[in-house]
Protein backbone atom coordinates (compact mmCIF):
# COMPACT_ATOMS: atom_id res chain seq x y z
CA UNK A 1 0.00 0.00 0.00
CA UNK A 2 2.28 2.82 -1.20
CA UNK A 3 1.66 5.71 -3.63
CA UNK A 4 2.24 5.27 -7.37
CA UNK A 5 4.99 7.81 -8.31
CA UNK A 6 4.10 11.33 -9.11
CA UNK A 7 5.66 14.63 -9.47
CA UNK A 8 6.27 17.29 -6.87
CA UNK A 9 5.99 21.26 -6.28
CA UNK A 10 5.77 22.83 -3.10
CA UNK A 11 4.96 26.58 -4.40
CA UNK A 12 5.40 29.87 -2.18
CA UNK A 13 3.03 31.80 -2.89
CA UNK A 14 -0.98 31.77 -4.26
CA UNK A 15 0.45 32.68 -7.52
CA UNK A 16 3.06 30.15 -8.19
CA UNK A 17 0.58 27.86 -6.68
CA UNK A 18 -2.23 28.64 -9.37
CA UNK A 19 0.70 28.57 -12.37
CA UNK A 20 1.82 25.41 -11.17
CA UNK A 21 -1.87 24.48 -11.36
CA UNK A 22 -2.78 25.64 -15.03
CA UNK A 23 0.57 24.00 -16.36
CA UNK A 24 -0.50 20.47 -15.26
CA UNK A 25 -4.02 20.82 -15.18
CA UNK A 26 -5.76 17.91 -14.70
CA UNK A 27 -3.18 15.76 -14.44
CA UNK A 28 -2.23 17.48 -10.98
CA UNK A 29 -3.98 17.18 -7.69
CA UNK A 30 -3.55 19.85 -4.64
CA UNK A 31 -1.95 18.41 -1.48
CA UNK A 32 -3.54 20.06 1.85
CA UNK A 33 -3.39 18.14 5.31
CA UNK A 34 -3.46 15.31 2.71
CA UNK A 35 -5.39 12.96 6.05
CA UNK A 36 -7.84 12.08 2.92
CA UNK A 37 -5.68 12.31 0.04
CA UNK A 38 -2.91 9.97 1.08
CA UNK A 39 -4.96 7.22 2.30
CA UNK A 40 -6.50 7.27 -1.24
CA UNK A 41 -3.17 7.50 -2.90
CA UNK A 42 -1.71 4.89 -0.61
CA UNK A 43 -4.57 2.68 -1.71
CA UNK A 44 -3.90 3.02 -5.18
CA UNK A 45 -7.38 4.93 -5.94
CA UNK A 46 -6.02 7.55 -7.37
CA UNK A 47 -2.90 7.97 -9.34
CA UNK A 48 -2.56 11.76 -9.88
CA UNK A 49 0.94 12.57 -11.91
CA UNK A 50 1.83 15.47 -9.66
CA UNK A 51 0.98 16.88 -6.50
CA UNK A 52 0.98 20.89 -5.92
CA UNK A 53 1.80 21.23 -1.82
CA UNK A 54 -0.18 23.66 -0.23
CA UNK A 55 1.52 23.75 3.18
CA UNK A 56 4.04 26.41 2.10
CA UNK A 57 1.15 29.09 1.63
CA UNK A 58 1.30 30.67 5.39
CA UNK A 59 -0.94 33.70 3.65
CA UNK A 60 -3.70 31.07 3.93
CA UNK A 61 -3.54 30.25 7.47
CA UNK A 62 -5.94 32.08 8.44
CA UNK A 63 -9.42 32.31 10.13
CA UNK A 64 -10.54 35.76 9.75
CA UNK A 65 -14.03 37.68 11.13
CA UNK A 66 -16.15 40.67 10.35
CA UNK A 67 -19.25 41.63 11.37
CA UNK A 68 -21.28 39.22 8.90
CA UNK A 69 -18.74 36.58 8.19
CA UNK A 70 -16.33 33.71 9.52
CA UNK A 71 -13.57 33.45 6.82
CA UNK A 72 -11.14 30.46 6.68
CA UNK A 73 -8.31 29.90 4.59
CA UNK A 74 -7.51 26.85 3.10
CA UNK A 75 -4.27 26.31 5.28
CA UNK A 76 -6.29 26.86 8.30
CA UNK A 77 -6.03 23.40 10.37
CA UNK A 78 -9.27 21.75 11.63
CA UNK A 79 -7.35 22.05 15.79
CA UNK A 80 -6.71 26.17 14.58
CA UNK A 81 -10.12 27.05 13.49
CA UNK A 82 -11.51 24.62 16.29
CA UNK A 83 -9.20 26.26 18.97
CA UNK A 84 -10.62 30.18 18.02
CA UNK A 85 -12.21 31.42 20.57
CA UNK A 86 -13.82 34.45 18.82
CA UNK A 87 -14.99 32.63 15.62
CA UNK A 88 -16.44 29.91 17.51
CA UNK A 89 -18.52 33.14 19.63
CA UNK A 90 -19.64 34.13 16.41
CA UNK A 91 -20.77 30.98 14.98
CA UNK A 92 -20.99 28.24 17.67
CA UNK A 93 -21.66 25.88 15.01
CA UNK A 94 -17.94 25.57 13.94
CA UNK A 95 -17.07 24.78 16.83
CA UNK A 96 -19.63 22.32 17.60
CA UNK A 97 -18.97 20.32 14.50
CA UNK A 98 -15.70 20.18 14.29
CA UNK A 99 -14.85 18.70 17.49
CA UNK A 100 -17.09 15.85 15.89
CA UNK A 101 -14.33 15.87 12.86
CA UNK A 102 -12.22 12.68 13.10
CA UNK A 103 -9.49 12.45 15.76
CA UNK A 104 -7.29 15.36 17.34
CA UNK A 105 -3.90 13.66 15.76
CA UNK A 106 -6.33 14.18 12.02
CA UNK A 107 -7.22 17.86 13.12
CA UNK A 108 -3.35 18.38 13.61
CA UNK A 109 -2.97 18.40 9.74
CA UNK A 110 -6.17 18.13 8.03
CA UNK A 111 -7.65 21.30 6.74
CA UNK A 112 -11.21 23.44 6.74
CA UNK A 113 -11.06 23.79 3.13
CA UNK A 114 -9.55 20.48 2.20
CA UNK A 115 -12.62 18.93 3.80
CA UNK A 116 -15.46 20.71 2.06
CA UNK A 117 -13.37 20.46 -1.09
CA UNK A 118 -13.07 16.72 -0.81
CA UNK A 119 -16.89 16.81 -0.31
CA UNK A 120 -17.35 13.67 1.47
CA UNK A 121 -21.08 12.88 2.20
CA UNK A 122 -19.89 12.15 5.85
CA UNK A 123 -17.75 14.89 6.48
CA UNK A 124 -19.46 17.75 9.05
CA UNK A 125 -17.87 20.78 7.85
CA UNK A 126 -19.65 20.20 4.39
CA UNK A 127 -22.90 20.20 5.84
CA UNK A 128 -22.23 23.18 8.32
CA UNK A 129 -21.32 25.04 5.20
CA UNK A 130 -24.89 23.81 3.28
CA UNK A 131 -26.84 24.76 6.66
CA UNK A 132 -25.46 27.98 6.91
CA UNK A 133 -25.40 29.15 3.61
CA UNK A 134 -21.62 29.88 3.34
CA UNK A 135 -19.42 29.76 0.03
CA UNK A 136 -16.04 28.91 -1.10
CA UNK A 137 -14.06 31.40 -2.73
CA UNK A 138 -12.02 29.53 -5.74
CA UNK A 139 -9.38 30.73 -8.04
CA UNK A 140 -7.41 29.55 -11.15
CA UNK A 141 -5.02 31.40 -12.86
CA UNK A 142 -7.34 33.62 -14.82
CA UNK A 143 -10.25 34.70 -12.06
CA UNK A 144 -11.59 34.10 -8.72
CA UNK A 145 -15.20 33.18 -8.03
CA UNK A 146 -17.15 32.75 -5.25
CA UNK A 147 -19.57 29.31 -5.39
CA UNK A 148 -22.45 29.34 -3.37
CA UNK A 149 -22.66 26.21 -1.09
CA UNK A 150 -26.00 24.63 -2.86
CA UNK A 151 -23.62 25.06 -6.01
CA UNK A 152 -20.76 23.78 -4.80
CA UNK A 153 -21.25 20.19 -4.01
CA UNK A 154 -21.79 18.26 -7.42
CA UNK A 155 -21.76 14.56 -5.75
CA UNK A 156 -20.15 12.41 -3.43
CA UNK A 157 -16.50 13.07 -2.95
CA UNK A 158 -17.00 15.68 -6.49
CA UNK A 159 -17.01 19.75 -5.86
CA UNK A 160 -16.83 22.62 -8.09
CA UNK A 161 -13.86 22.91 -7.85
CA UNK A 162 -11.99 22.36 -10.98
CA UNK A 163 -8.91 20.92 -12.56
CA UNK A 164 -6.46 23.83 -12.37
CA UNK A 165 -8.65 25.77 -9.22
CA UNK A 166 -7.34 26.19 -6.07
CA UNK A 167 -10.49 27.11 -2.98
CA UNK A 168 -8.68 29.82 -1.22
CA UNK A 169 -11.13 29.81 1.86
CA UNK A 170 -14.36 29.17 3.03
CA UNK A 171 -16.86 31.63 4.28
CA UNK A 172 -19.44 31.26 7.23
CA UNK A 173 -22.17 33.98 8.22
CA UNK A 174 -21.99 34.34 11.82
CA UNK A 175 -24.95 34.10 13.97
CA UNK A 176 -28.00 36.67 14.08
CA UNK A 177 -29.25 37.67 17.66
CA UNK A 178 -31.72 35.02 18.06
CA UNK A 179 -30.30 31.92 17.01
CA UNK A 180 -28.91 28.97 17.99
CA UNK A 181 -27.02 25.89 16.70
CA UNK A 182 -26.45 21.98 17.28
CA UNK A 183 -24.46 19.28 15.83
CA UNK A 184 -25.34 15.81 17.00
CA UNK A 185 -24.17 12.37 14.92
CA UNK A 186 -24.18 8.63 16.09
CA UNK A 187 -20.58 7.17 14.62
CA UNK A 188 -19.48 3.72 16.03
CA UNK A 189 -16.43 5.29 18.14
CA UNK A 190 -15.33 8.55 18.81
CA UNK A 191 -13.96 10.30 15.89
CA UNK A 192 -15.21 7.88 13.27
CA UNK A 193 -17.27 8.95 10.49
CA UNK A 194 -20.85 9.40 11.86
CA UNK A 195 -23.34 6.92 10.66
CA UNK A 196 -25.77 9.49 10.87
CA UNK A 197 -25.31 13.58 11.97
CA UNK A 198 -27.48 16.35 11.93
CA UNK A 199 -26.94 20.03 12.15
CA UNK A 200 -29.58 22.30 13.28
CA UNK A 201 -30.41 26.22 12.84
CA UNK A 202 -33.33 27.80 14.79
CA UNK A 203 -34.24 31.36 15.17
CA UNK A 204 -36.39 32.85 17.06
CA UNK A 205 -38.87 36.10 16.29
CA UNK A 206 -38.83 38.90 18.34
CA UNK A 207 -41.46 37.81 20.82
CA UNK A 208 -39.68 34.72 21.35
CA UNK A 209 -41.39 31.99 19.14
CA UNK A 210 -39.76 29.59 16.53
CA UNK A 211 -39.50 31.47 12.98
CA UNK A 212 -37.52 29.34 11.36
CA UNK A 213 -35.75 26.25 12.19
CA UNK A 214 -33.58 24.31 9.33
CA UNK A 215 -31.33 20.67 9.77
CA UNK A 216 -28.90 19.33 7.92
CA UNK A 217 -27.66 15.68 7.41
CA UNK A 218 -24.84 13.90 7.18
CA UNK A 219 -24.33 9.99 5.36
CA UNK A 220 -27.91 9.86 4.09
CA UNK A 221 -27.07 11.52 0.41
CA UNK A 222 -24.79 12.08 -1.86
CA UNK A 223 -24.46 15.74 -1.39
CA UNK A 224 -25.28 18.16 1.84
CA UNK A 225 -29.12 17.82 2.62
CA UNK A 226 -30.95 20.29 4.34
CA UNK A 227 -34.49 20.43 5.55
CA UNK A 228 -36.58 23.61 6.13
CA UNK A 229 -38.67 22.17 9.13
CA UNK A 230 -40.06 25.18 10.04
CA UNK A 231 -43.64 24.26 9.51
CA UNK A 232 -43.53 22.01 12.58
CA UNK A 233 -43.00 24.78 14.80
CA UNK A 234 -41.51 23.56 18.27
CA UNK A 235 -43.36 20.31 18.16
CA UNK A 236 -39.72 18.50 17.63
CA UNK A 237 -41.28 15.01 17.39
CA UNK A 238 -43.32 16.39 14.20
CA UNK A 239 -40.19 17.90 13.22
CA UNK A 240 -38.76 14.49 13.56
CA UNK A 241 -40.71 12.59 11.69
CA UNK A 242 -40.84 15.16 8.50
CA UNK A 243 -37.20 14.07 8.42
CA UNK A 244 -37.87 10.70 8.67
CA UNK A 245 -40.27 10.81 6.25
CA UNK A 246 -37.97 12.79 3.75
CA UNK A 247 -34.60 11.25 3.86
CA UNK A 248 -33.78 8.51 1.57
CA UNK A 249 -30.50 7.23 2.95
CA UNK A 250 -28.75 4.31 1.17
CA UNK A 251 -27.08 0.71 3.11
CA UNK A 252 -23.31 0.13 3.74
CA UNK A 253 -21.33 -2.20 5.71
CA UNK A 254 -22.45 0.38 8.77
CA UNK A 255 -25.88 0.51 8.59
CA UNK A 256 -28.78 -0.37 6.84
CA UNK A 257 -31.11 2.37 5.74
CA UNK A 258 -33.31 2.13 8.16
CA UNK A 259 -31.53 2.78 10.65
CA UNK A 260 -30.27 5.33 9.11
CA UNK A 261 -33.43 7.13 8.77
CA UNK A 262 -34.51 6.31 12.52
CA UNK A 263 -30.94 7.96 13.44
CA UNK A 264 -32.22 10.67 11.02
CA UNK A 265 -35.52 11.45 13.02
CA UNK A 266 -33.95 10.88 16.68
CA UNK A 267 -30.92 13.27 15.50
CA UNK A 268 -33.07 15.69 13.97
CA UNK A 269 -35.43 16.33 17.44
CA UNK A 270 -32.21 16.38 19.34
CA UNK A 271 -30.45 19.10 17.68
CA UNK A 272 -33.38 20.97 17.36
CA UNK A 273 -34.04 20.93 20.81
CA UNK A 274 -30.45 21.70 21.55
CA UNK A 275 -30.29 24.55 18.91
CA UNK A 276 -33.69 25.96 20.22
CA UNK A 277 -32.26 26.40 23.81
CA UNK A 278 -29.14 27.68 22.45
CA UNK A 279 -31.66 30.38 21.08
CA UNK A 280 -33.74 31.14 23.81
CA UNK A 281 -30.49 31.41 25.83
CA UNK A 282 -28.72 33.93 23.22
CA UNK A 283 -31.97 35.95 22.79
CA UNK A 284 -32.24 36.35 26.62
CA UNK A 285 -28.51 37.69 26.67
CA UNK A 286 -29.27 39.92 23.95
CA UNK B 1 10.56 3.85 -12.22
CA UNK B 2 14.25 4.52 -12.11
CA UNK B 3 13.62 7.98 -13.50
CA UNK B 4 11.60 8.68 -10.60
CA UNK B 5 12.84 12.17 -9.51
CA UNK B 6 14.26 12.24 -5.59
CA UNK B 7 14.31 15.41 -3.37
CA UNK B 8 16.64 16.27 -1.02
CA UNK B 9 14.61 16.49 2.79
CA UNK B 10 16.16 17.59 5.77
CA UNK B 11 14.78 16.58 9.36
CA UNK B 12 15.68 17.07 12.80
CA UNK B 13 14.53 13.77 14.32
CA UNK B 14 15.04 13.06 18.05
CA UNK B 15 17.02 15.88 18.35
CA UNK B 16 19.75 14.76 15.48
CA UNK B 17 20.16 16.58 11.53
CA UNK B 18 19.54 14.25 8.73
CA UNK B 19 19.99 14.36 5.33
CA UNK B 20 17.62 12.10 2.98
CA UNK B 21 16.97 12.07 -0.81
CA UNK B 22 13.67 10.99 -1.64
CA UNK B 23 11.12 10.28 -4.18
CA UNK B 24 7.91 12.64 -3.60
CA UNK B 25 5.98 9.11 -2.97
CA UNK B 26 7.96 8.63 0.32
CA UNK B 27 6.02 8.30 3.14
CA UNK B 28 7.10 9.96 6.25
CA UNK B 29 6.48 6.67 8.35
CA UNK B 30 8.90 4.67 5.99
CA UNK B 31 11.20 7.83 5.89
CA UNK B 32 11.30 7.14 9.28
CA UNK B 33 11.87 3.65 9.18
CA UNK B 34 13.59 2.20 6.17
CA UNK B 35 16.13 5.59 5.45
CA UNK B 36 16.70 6.68 9.03
CA UNK B 37 16.44 2.74 10.50
CA UNK B 38 14.61 4.27 13.41
CA UNK B 39 12.14 1.09 13.73
CA UNK B 40 10.38 2.18 17.19
CA UNK B 41 7.97 3.51 14.78
CA UNK B 42 5.38 1.14 14.20
CA UNK B 43 3.07 0.78 10.75
CA UNK B 44 -0.23 -0.94 11.32
CA UNK B 45 -2.92 -0.13 8.20
CA UNK B 46 -0.90 2.57 6.51
CA UNK B 47 -4.62 4.96 5.93
CA UNK B 48 -4.62 6.65 9.18
CA UNK B 49 -6.92 4.16 11.38
CA UNK B 50 -4.73 2.76 13.71
CA UNK B 51 -2.36 5.46 15.09
CA UNK B 52 0.40 3.30 15.59
CA UNK B 53 2.37 5.48 13.31
CA UNK B 54 1.85 8.60 15.60
CA UNK B 55 5.17 11.06 16.06
CA UNK B 56 5.68 14.71 17.09
CA UNK B 57 5.93 17.16 13.85
CA UNK B 58 7.47 20.51 15.53
CA UNK B 59 5.53 19.00 19.00
CA UNK B 60 2.31 17.59 17.61
CA UNK B 61 1.24 15.11 17.33
CA UNK B 62 0.40 13.55 13.39
CA UNK B 63 -0.01 10.30 11.82
CA UNK B 64 3.10 9.76 9.96
CA UNK B 65 1.73 7.24 7.40
CA UNK B 66 -0.57 10.47 6.39
CA UNK B 67 2.55 12.43 5.96
CA UNK B 68 5.02 12.74 2.88
CA UNK B 69 8.57 12.79 4.31
CA UNK B 70 9.07 15.93 1.54
CA UNK B 71 6.41 17.85 2.50
CA UNK B 72 7.56 18.08 6.22
CA UNK B 73 10.87 19.09 4.96
CA UNK B 74 12.91 21.06 7.29
CA UNK B 75 10.69 19.63 10.46
CA UNK B 76 11.34 18.73 14.17
CA UNK B 77 10.58 14.70 14.46
CA UNK B 78 10.23 13.11 17.60
CA UNK B 79 9.98 8.96 17.93
CA UNK B 80 9.56 7.09 20.40
CA UNK B 81 13.03 7.06 20.65
CA UNK B 82 12.98 10.28 21.35
CA UNK B 83 11.03 10.38 24.40
CA UNK B 84 13.66 8.76 26.59
CA UNK B 85 15.93 10.93 28.42
CA UNK B 86 19.41 11.38 27.51
CA UNK B 87 20.56 9.50 30.54
CA UNK B 88 18.08 6.51 30.00
CA UNK B 89 15.27 7.16 32.35
CA UNK B 90 12.03 6.39 30.79
CA UNK B 91 9.80 9.22 30.39
CA UNK B 92 6.71 9.60 32.49
CA UNK B 93 5.08 8.51 29.84
CA UNK B 94 7.48 5.38 29.32
CA UNK B 95 7.71 4.67 33.05
CA UNK B 96 3.21 4.79 33.32
CA UNK B 97 2.94 2.06 30.68
CA UNK B 98 5.66 0.09 32.87
CA UNK B 99 4.03 0.80 35.96
CA UNK B 100 0.18 0.11 35.26
CA UNK B 101 1.08 -3.04 32.48
CA UNK B 102 -0.55 -0.20 29.70
CA UNK B 103 1.00 -2.96 26.93
CA UNK B 104 1.54 -6.11 25.97
CA UNK B 105 2.54 -7.29 22.14
CA UNK B 106 4.11 -3.65 22.48
CA UNK B 107 3.02 -3.29 18.43
CA UNK B 108 0.39 -0.21 19.52
CA UNK B 109 2.54 1.81 22.17
CA UNK B 110 4.94 3.43 20.24
CA UNK B 111 2.64 5.78 18.79
CA UNK B 112 0.03 5.80 22.33
CA UNK B 113 3.18 6.98 24.13
CA UNK B 114 3.66 9.62 21.33
CA UNK B 115 -0.14 10.65 21.53
CA UNK B 116 -0.08 11.19 25.30
CA UNK B 117 2.87 12.43 25.51
CA UNK B 118 1.37 15.56 23.68
CA UNK B 119 -1.97 15.52 24.74
CA UNK B 120 -0.34 15.93 28.11
CA UNK B 121 1.75 19.08 27.54
CA UNK B 122 -1.94 20.80 26.61
CA UNK B 123 -4.08 18.85 29.42
CA UNK B 124 -1.72 18.05 32.19
CA UNK B 125 -4.18 16.76 34.54
CA UNK B 126 -7.01 14.93 32.72
CA UNK B 127 -9.96 13.33 33.83
CA UNK B 128 -10.68 10.21 33.35
CA UNK B 129 -13.23 10.96 30.53
CA UNK B 130 -10.78 12.99 29.06
CA UNK B 131 -7.47 10.45 29.11
CA UNK B 132 -10.35 7.87 27.42
CA UNK B 133 -10.83 11.17 24.50
CA UNK B 134 -6.99 11.68 24.12
CA UNK B 135 -6.35 7.87 23.22
CA UNK B 136 -9.52 7.61 20.68
CA UNK B 137 -8.33 7.39 17.62
CA UNK B 138 -5.12 4.64 18.73
CA UNK B 139 -6.12 1.05 18.43
CA UNK B 140 -4.86 -1.87 20.43
CA UNK B 141 -5.60 -5.10 20.04
CA UNK B 142 -4.54 -6.62 23.14
CA UNK B 143 -4.90 -4.56 26.42
CA UNK B 144 -8.12 -4.01 26.43
CA UNK B 145 -7.34 0.17 26.92
CA UNK B 146 -8.03 -0.06 30.90
CA UNK B 147 -4.84 0.06 32.02
CA UNK B 148 -3.71 2.43 29.30
CA UNK B 149 -6.66 4.77 30.71
CA UNK B 150 -4.54 4.07 34.07
CA UNK B 151 -1.10 4.98 31.98
CA UNK B 152 -2.72 8.24 30.78
CA UNK B 153 -3.40 8.59 34.78
CA UNK B 154 -0.63 7.89 36.09
CA UNK B 155 1.47 9.36 33.48
CA UNK B 156 -0.01 13.14 34.57
CA UNK B 157 0.90 11.98 38.45
CA UNK B 158 4.66 11.05 37.45
CA UNK B 159 4.90 14.48 35.23
CA UNK B 160 3.80 16.07 38.82
CA UNK B 161 6.12 14.60 41.47
CA UNK B 162 9.22 14.83 39.06
CA UNK B 163 8.36 18.83 38.67
CA UNK B 164 7.72 18.83 42.37
CA UNK B 165 10.80 20.44 44.20
C1 LIG C 1 -9.07 8.04 10.35
C2 LIG C 1 -9.69 9.28 9.76
C3 LIG C 1 -10.93 9.70 10.22
C4 LIG C 1 -11.54 10.83 9.70
N1 LIG C 1 -12.76 11.19 10.18
C5 LIG C 1 -13.38 12.28 9.66
C6 LIG C 1 -14.67 12.67 10.13
O1 LIG C 1 -15.25 12.07 11.04
N2 LIG C 1 -15.24 13.76 9.56
C7 LIG C 1 -14.62 14.47 8.55
O2 LIG C 1 -15.18 15.46 8.07
N3 LIG C 1 -13.40 14.13 8.11
C8 LIG C 1 -12.77 13.05 8.63
N4 LIG C 1 -11.52 12.71 8.15
C9 LIG C 1 -10.92 13.51 7.04
C10 LIG C 1 -10.23 14.76 7.54
O3 LIG C 1 -11.18 15.68 8.05
C11 LIG C 1 -9.47 15.44 6.42
O4 LIG C 1 -8.67 16.42 7.02
C12 LIG C 1 -10.27 16.18 5.37
O5 LIG C 1 -11.24 15.37 4.79
C13 LIG C 1 -9.43 16.65 4.19
O6 LIG C 1 -8.65 17.74 4.54
P1 LIG C 1 -7.11 17.74 4.14
O7 LIG C 1 -6.63 19.11 4.39
O8 LIG C 1 -6.42 16.64 4.83
O9 LIG C 1 -7.20 17.54 2.56
P2 LIG C 1 -6.35 16.60 1.58
O10 LIG C 1 -6.42 15.19 2.02
O11 LIG C 1 -5.02 17.20 1.35
O12 LIG C 1 -7.22 16.80 0.26
C14 LIG C 1 -8.48 16.21 0.08
C15 LIG C 1 -8.98 16.52 -1.34
O13 LIG C 1 -9.31 17.89 -1.48
C16 LIG C 1 -8.45 18.53 -2.43
N5 LIG C 1 -8.10 19.82 -1.83
C17 LIG C 1 -7.75 20.05 -0.52
N6 LIG C 1 -7.56 21.36 -0.30
C18 LIG C 1 -7.78 21.99 -1.49
C19 LIG C 1 -7.75 23.34 -1.90
N7 LIG C 1 -7.48 24.34 -1.04
N8 LIG C 1 -8.04 23.64 -3.20
C20 LIG C 1 -8.34 22.65 -4.07
N9 LIG C 1 -8.37 21.35 -3.74
C21 LIG C 1 -8.12 21.01 -2.46
C22 LIG C 1 -7.30 17.60 -2.65
O14 LIG C 1 -6.78 17.73 -3.95
C23 LIG C 1 -7.94 16.25 -2.42
O15 LIG C 1 -8.61 15.84 -3.57
C24 LIG C 1 -10.88 11.58 8.68
C25 LIG C 1 -9.64 11.18 8.22
C26 LIG C 1 -9.03 10.04 8.74
C27 LIG C 1 -7.69 9.62 8.22
S1 LIG D 1 -0.14 3.11 10.33
FE1 LIG D 1 -0.54 5.22 10.38
S2 LIG D 1 -2.45 5.29 11.33
FE2 LIG D 1 -2.17 3.16 11.08
S1 LIG E 1 -0.31 -4.06 23.20
FE1 LIG E 1 -0.65 -5.34 21.50
S2 LIG E 1 -1.71 -4.03 20.13
FE2 LIG E 1 -1.60 -2.85 21.92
Amino acid sequence: MKPSPFGYSRPASVDEALSTLAAHGSNAKVLAGGQSLLPILSMRLAAPHHLVDINRLTELDYVRLDASTVRVGALARHARVLADTAARVAQPLLAQALRLVAHATIRNRGTTVGSIVHADPSGEMTAVLALLGGSVRVASKSAHRDVPADEFFLGALESAVAPGELALEASFPVLGPRSGTAFVEVSRRQGDYAVCGVGALVELDGDGALSSARTAYLSVSATPLVLDVSEAGEDFAAAAALAHEQVDPEADIHATADYRRHLAGVLTERALRAAHAGAVERSAHG
Amino acid sequence: MADEEHFDVQLVVNGAAHNVRVPARRLLSDCIRHDLRLTGTHVGCEHGVCGACTVLVDGVAMRSCLLLAVSVDGSRITTVEGLTERDGTLSPVQQAFEDCHGLQCGFCTPGFLTTITAGLRTNPDPTQDEARDLIGGNLCRCTGYQNIVKSVLRAAEIERERAAP
